[in-house]
């Protein structure tokens, strides 16, 4: 057992660690289909799904066995390649942005000094998918659905790498873990970067296309936009790209804004770490579900126009004022 | 005419014979024909040459019949009561409608078998381009100058015109239905969309035109309707509304239907109207019959339709907010819809196609109890109404979905032929409860909601105050129902008093011949339009003298308002469409018939 050195036993851990933080990224997007749905029907007074197993939590299973087992059919029109590659992207830039988030201080995928660098290229290469979905289908809605997405993720990749800058020029640093651990010793940024926290939301909505800013497939006009030529488990992977999205993007508020980990009684029990983690981010998916279930879509001009005329100057002066008293700090 | 310089609408005139007078004198009275009828307005037949004169007369006189309120044919050829009528083999109708005067006319044409052939009205009235359509499609009148004289609820492909009286209504007397592949590539060749048709481009000298096919299966389209539009990026250029997809014949059952038989298929032409579609028609029959109904039906009556209205609205209110893309209302809608769903189904014993009007009546007595459960609802209405304006109404991005899209001021309105919250919306008071009193609305105390910009908010914005009034006029009815029967004591009243029947032999052969047969109403014309759900709806009954409606004219409101559409829409983005779309208040079946 020579060759069981403690390095590659720790290699060996952390490759576990990795593989067991985003099967549970996984599973929890997939489990999330139930839990919005359970959580819309308490909205808005009704049941749904409470058939399948104890308040419906086979519903899931149930699902997946009826997504796996349907055809899985490319139009004939379509370009292929394309068509298949765009549901990996979808399902996948999200799930490997997760890589740098920080659950505990001693879990986490990649510890990247680029942590936030990572994440905004990751957050820039979902838009492929909606771009390779609605072209490779041939179909016009598709189209009609892609371009918008374009137009709304140039819109608001703008600012939301922009939003964040506030929090990299105190922290000084855009490893996760130390903006984490600045947060602390000093607030949590959900104070002193306020604006930023309002202008990542929305932009964080806007990149998981998530309502309000479910342009891209807008039910009520495009059908289904982008993915309306999609069935089975391709589409399967866009709708749990959709989640694990929202799981990103809770994770990363919580992180960057709410204190990660951080939370009451952690120097007692380490363990509750995980749990405040947890805890805050579920609150955030809770949050993007009741946005869903209480707002109308705005007209997709309107949704650029939010974006440029008022969460990008809105960001702007964040930066600046930021900037502007980390030198007076100095 | 706009909102500031708003209309007078003096009291309804029966049989305003001022017109007559008018067109008189200024084309000789040897020009005309009056027909003497039951439709409350002087109907004229005028000779073919003279007609676009007349109709353009009409539309410029002082007091000018703005609106062409419906123009379709009659097939005269088995006709059989036709004294001292202009020989004819078909006959075409224009009903037009003046709100200065607010009276009618009915303009008549005759035509002969081997010359059906009329000059297009489409110069003078816009919307007579889709009535003329379906003229064409029904009867195979030819009208000359139309822009684009083709099948208007037939596929392109059909054979032969329905409504003619030697086109059989049933389908055992055609030949059994079989599927070619041949006859299927020929089928789906014609669906095919050629915007030259419609003298539309394919692209400009820059660029090309994106074809978009919305519809006839589309989450926004409101049941099978079909929209082509022409799009630069997401800007409508132009489009061309198609339906005919929900047609069912209604007009040509009402030709093979009793009179008593065929009040079930009313329900089904506007499909969330309910009982509302049974009131114009047994009122035109009633006029036929020359019934009076006592006070206590008319009362039911009103209190029945108005529930359908509430019911109407309900879905209305649910789905045009979830057009705009918010998702929850409906679910809220749906809730209210149950509420008075219980009181419909413990009064009439159905939910949604109760059929439960009667020719001189109404089926039953209101049940023991009624007045609790309609007071239950009428408590728990009103503050769920406040809370959708306040959480979904006043949201800010419904607003700015909404405020100044597709909006539309009332001459383009009256000329389309729009009725209802559509035209109340642009500011007009013109609500046929109060205009033309019908069904003892007269007696009722409630406000007819108005707004100013015609646009999709303000539309809405009309229906919630309609169903405030609504639930005024429930709750006066039932504060004064009257006692009394619950059908007119009248030979014609189908079916007639059924415990009478066990004491009377008279009674109880009539009974037996009126459920059999069906009754028999005296040849004439009568006419009735009400304030439905979704506009005027009118029913516009010939008799011959039989058990059965001669021509059965169905005059519903969504037909125009989807007629306009393009007029509205053009330059505007597709979201706007689905807002505009949603902010209509249509069915199909209330369209296709």
């Amino acid at each position: 057992m020579s060759w069981l050195t403690p390095e590659l036993i720790d290699v060996i851990v952390q490759v576990l660690k990795a593989i067991v933080i985003l099967l549970v990224v996984v599973v929890s997007g997939a489990l999330l289909s139930f839990v919005e749905r359970r959580l819309l029907g308490l909205w808005q007074d009704r049941y749904g799904p409470n058939r399948v197993g104890p308040f419906g939590m086979f519903q899931l299973g149930a699902d997946m066995l009826k997504m796996f087992f349907k055809e899985d059919w490319t139009p004939p029109f379509a370009d292929k390649p394309i068509f298949t590659l765009a549901p990996v992207v979808a399902m996948s830039s999200l799930l490997i942005a997760f890589a740098v988030v920080p659950v505990t201080p001693t879990w986490g995928v990649a510890d990247l000094n680029i942590g936030l660098l990572f994440f905004f290229a990751m957050a820039g290469l979902t838009v492929y998918a909606v771009l390779f979905a609605g072209w490779s289908s041939n179909n016009k809605f598709a189209l009609l659905g892609s371009l918008r997405a374009s137009a709304q993720t140039v819109s608001y990749e703008v600012f939301l790498g922009l939003s964040l800058m506030g929090i990299v020029a105190q922290v000084g640093s855009f490893n996760m873990r130390d903006i984490v651990e600045y947060q602390q010793e000093h607030l949590w940024f959900i104070i002193p970067q306020f604006l930023g926290f309002a202008t990542f939301f929305i932009a964080g909505v806007a990149v998981t296309h998530r309502h309000p800013f479910d342009q891209p497939e807008a039910e009520q006009e495009l059908a289904d936009g982008y993915h309306i030529e999609y069935a089975g488990m391709k589409w399967g992977m866009f709708f749990v790209g959709e989640y694990i999205g929202i799981v990103l993007i809770s994770a990363l508020l919580t992180t960057l804004f709410f204190g990660g980990w951080h939370g009451p009684f952690l120097d007692a029990l380490p363990w509750l770490s995980f749990f405040w983690f947890a805890l805050k981010t579920g609150f955030f998916i809770m949050l993007f579900i009741l946005l869903r279930a209480s707002i109308p879509r705005p007209r997709y001009d309107q949704v650029m126009a939010f974006s440029w005329k008022f969460c990008l100057p809105l960001t702007l002066i964040n930066l600046l004022v930021t900037g502007a008293l980390v030198l007076a700090a100095q | 005419m706009t909102a500031d310089s708003a209309l007078y609408i003096p009291p309804y005139k029966a049989d305003d014979q001022d017109i007559v007078v008018e067109l008189n004198a200024r084309f000789g009275a040897q020009t005309f024909t009056l027909q003497p009828t039951r439709t409350g307005m002087p109907v004229l037949w005028v000779p073919r040459e003279r007609l676009i004169e007349v109709l353009a007369f009409l539309r410029q006189v002082s007091k000018p019949y703005v609106m062409l309120y419906d123009l379709h044919g009659v097939d005269e050829r088995l006709r059989t009561h036709r004294q001292g009528l202009p020989a004819a083999d078909f006959s075409v109708f224009y009903h037009l409608m003046s709100l200065e005067r607010n009276s009618d006319v009915m303009i008549k044409v005759a035509l002969s078998e081997r010359d059906l052939n009329l000059p297009t009205a489409t110069s003078v009235w816009p919307n007579a381009n889709w009535y003329e359509r379906e003229v064409w499609d029904m009867f195979g009148i030819n009208f000359e100058g139309h822009p684009h004289l083709i099948r208007m609820l037939m596929p392109p492909t059909w054979e032969g015109h329905p409504l003619r009286k030697d086109y059989p209504a049933r389908a055992t007397e055609f030949d059994p239905f079989s599927l070619t592949a041949a006859k299927q590539d020929l089928e789906q060749e014609a669906l095919r969309f050629k915007p030259e048709d419609w003298g539309m481009k394919r692209g400009s000298e820059h660029e090309d035109y994106m074809f978009l096919n919305l519809g006839p299966n589309h989450p926004s389209a409101h049941g099978a309707f079909r929209i082509i539009l022409q799009l630069d990026g997401e800007e409508i250029i132009d489009c061309v509304p198609e339906i005919g997809y929900h047609h069912r014949g209604a007009e040509k059952m009402g030709e093979r239907q009793s009179w008593h038989s065929y009040i079930p298929y009313t329900d089904r032409v506007d499909y969330l109207g309910g009982v509302m579609n049974n009131l114009p028609y047994v009122l035109a029959v009633e006029k036929l019959a020359g019934i009076k109904v006592p006070d206590r039906v008319d009362f039911i009556r009103v209190m029945m339709a108005e529930f359908f209205r509430i019911q109407n609205h309900l879905l209305y209110l649910g789905t045009y907010i979830q057009d705009v893309g918010a998702m929850t209302p409906v679910f809220f809608t749906f809730t209210d819809r149950q509420r008075a769903y219980k009181v419909i189904e413990a009064i009439t014993g159905f939910r949604m196609h109760p059929a439960w009007y009667r020719i001189g009546g109404v089926a039953h007595d209101l049940p023991r109890g009624w007045d609790k459960l309609v007071r239950e609802f009428l408590d728990w209405m009103p503050k769920r109404l406040a809370e959708y304006e306040k959480a979904a109404l006043k949201n800010s991005i419904l607003r700015g979905r909404t405020i100044g899209v597709a909006s539309y001021n009332t001459k383009e309105a009256l000329e389309w032929g729009v009725t209802g919250a559509g035209l109340r919306a642009t500011g007009l008071d013109f609500d046929l409860r109060k205009a033309r009193p019908y069904s003892g609305y007269q007696h009722f105390e409630f406000e007819v909601p108005l707004a100013v910009n015609g646009d999709a908010y303000d539309r809405c914005m009309v229906k919630m105050g309609e169903m405030r009034e609504s639930l005024r006029i429930i709750e006066q009815c039932l504060k004064h129902m009257p006692e009394g029967p619950y059908k007119a004591d009248h030979p014609l009243t189908t079916p007639p008093p059924k415990e009478r029947t066990l004491e009377h032999i008279e009674t109880l052969i009539t009974h037996f011949l009126q459920v059999s047969w069906g009754p028999v109403m005296p040849a004439n014309e009568s006419f009735q339009m009400i304030e439905a759900t979704k506009g005027i709806n009118s029913y516009y009954l010939t008799s011959d003298g039989s058990t059965m409606s001669y021509r059965t004219r169905i005059r519903t409101p969504s037909f125009p308002h989807l007629q306009q559409i393009p007029s509205v829409i053009r330059g505007s983005m597709v979201a706007d469409l689905i807002a505009y779309l949603g902010s209509i208040d249509f069915v199909m079946a209330d369209v296709d018939r």
